[in-house]
């Protein structure tokens, strides 16, 4: 059976496939935090050389790996919008923004909390700790020229292109620590393989997974509310059940 | 080294625990909570919004 995607490309029509998918998403994510939270403390042992302390990573890594990817989905919506005018993609670029900000924000704090024990210190201005700072600023940017501008679809012109340029700062997060002399140590998963204790990579892949189905989740939410104030005065936004109660 | 170094290399789980995870679960419950709010003050513009129209 040929699925139509282009179908889902309408608001009116992801309206509602976003309200179903929402749960498929969302039981998951808490199933697998729980499940990793689990595995990641009371499984996984302790590290020869970081004690206890490691087992930040389990939240650290996965809000890294996702406030860059989130940042790319981002901005490849916005470049969708921009190019072929659609009005969904626009709207998804939107959702996303806040999600990743936060993601961005638990990737820095977490990392502040391993530093301190490890480096001796909060923050240091190391080549990986800054870019991901400035993808911070990036997404909180974004998030602000988007709600300056009144008309929204200028302000999803001027937020896309903003969405764009930044794009560059990804792969610099990315490589910087092959890049740069940095603190910050290189990644320990690799296509070759890994020296990581299998406890660890089941908890780390776990909590990966439950951050990507709650940020879908979240998005899919938060973009129902984004179409709903877009197309407010469209007839079939009166016609929904739940604006007719 | 300052009483935080001291207790955070005695007590290294609640420190991680509190610092990190709690805040990330707090910040997750904080995104529902506004995603939830946001979707409810929009639910209610858009009925007024609608109703306002059947009246004229």
């Amino acid at each position: 059976m040929a699925i139509n995607w282009f179908k889902y490309a309408a608001p009116t029509t992801f309206y509602g496939l976003a309200g179903k998918l929402i749960p498929w998403f969302a039981v998951p994510a808490v199933i697998l935090f729980a499940t990793g939270l689990y595995i990641g403390f009371f499984v996984a042992p302790t590290d020869a050389q970081q004690g206890e302390f490691y087992r930040i990573m389990f939240i650290h890594v996965p809000a890294s790996i996702l406030s860059m990817f989130l940042y790319l989905v981002m901005a490849g919506y916005a470049a969708l919008g921009l190019v072929f005018n659609t009005r969904l993609s626009a709207m998804m670029a939107t959702a996303v923004a806040p999600t990743g900000a936060l993601f961005a924000f638990i990737s820095l704090w977490t990392g502040a909390l391993w530093g301190k024990p490890m480096w001796g210190a909060w923050w240091l201005w190391d080549a990986r700790l800054t870019s991901e700072l400035i993808l911070l600023f990036l997404y909180l940017g974004f998030i602000a020229l988007h709600a300056s501008i009144d008309d929204p679809r200028r302000a999803d012109r001027a937020a896309a292109l903003l969405a764009i340029v930044g794009s560059v700062n990804v792969p610099i997060i990315y490589f910087s620590v092959k890049w740069w002399n940095t603190l910050h140590q290189g990644s320990t998963i690799k296509f070759s393989g890994t020296t990581m204790h299998v406890a660890m990579q089941q908890a780390l892949f776990t909590m990966l997974a439950a951050c990507w189905l709650y940020a879908i989740a979240v998005v899919l939410a938060r973009v129902r509310s984004i179409i709903l104030e877009r197309e407010r005065n469209t007839a079939w936004i009166a016609e929904l059940a739940e604006v007719k109660q | 080294m300052t009483g935080l170094d001291v207790w955070m290399r005695e007590n290294p789980l609640v420190y991680i625990w509190l610092g990190s995870y709690a805040v990330a679960l707090l910040i997750f419950a904080v995104e529902i909570a506004m995603v939830k709010h946001k979707r409810k003050i929009t639910l209610q513009q858009v009925r007024l919004m609608r109703n306002a129209g059947d009246e004229e």
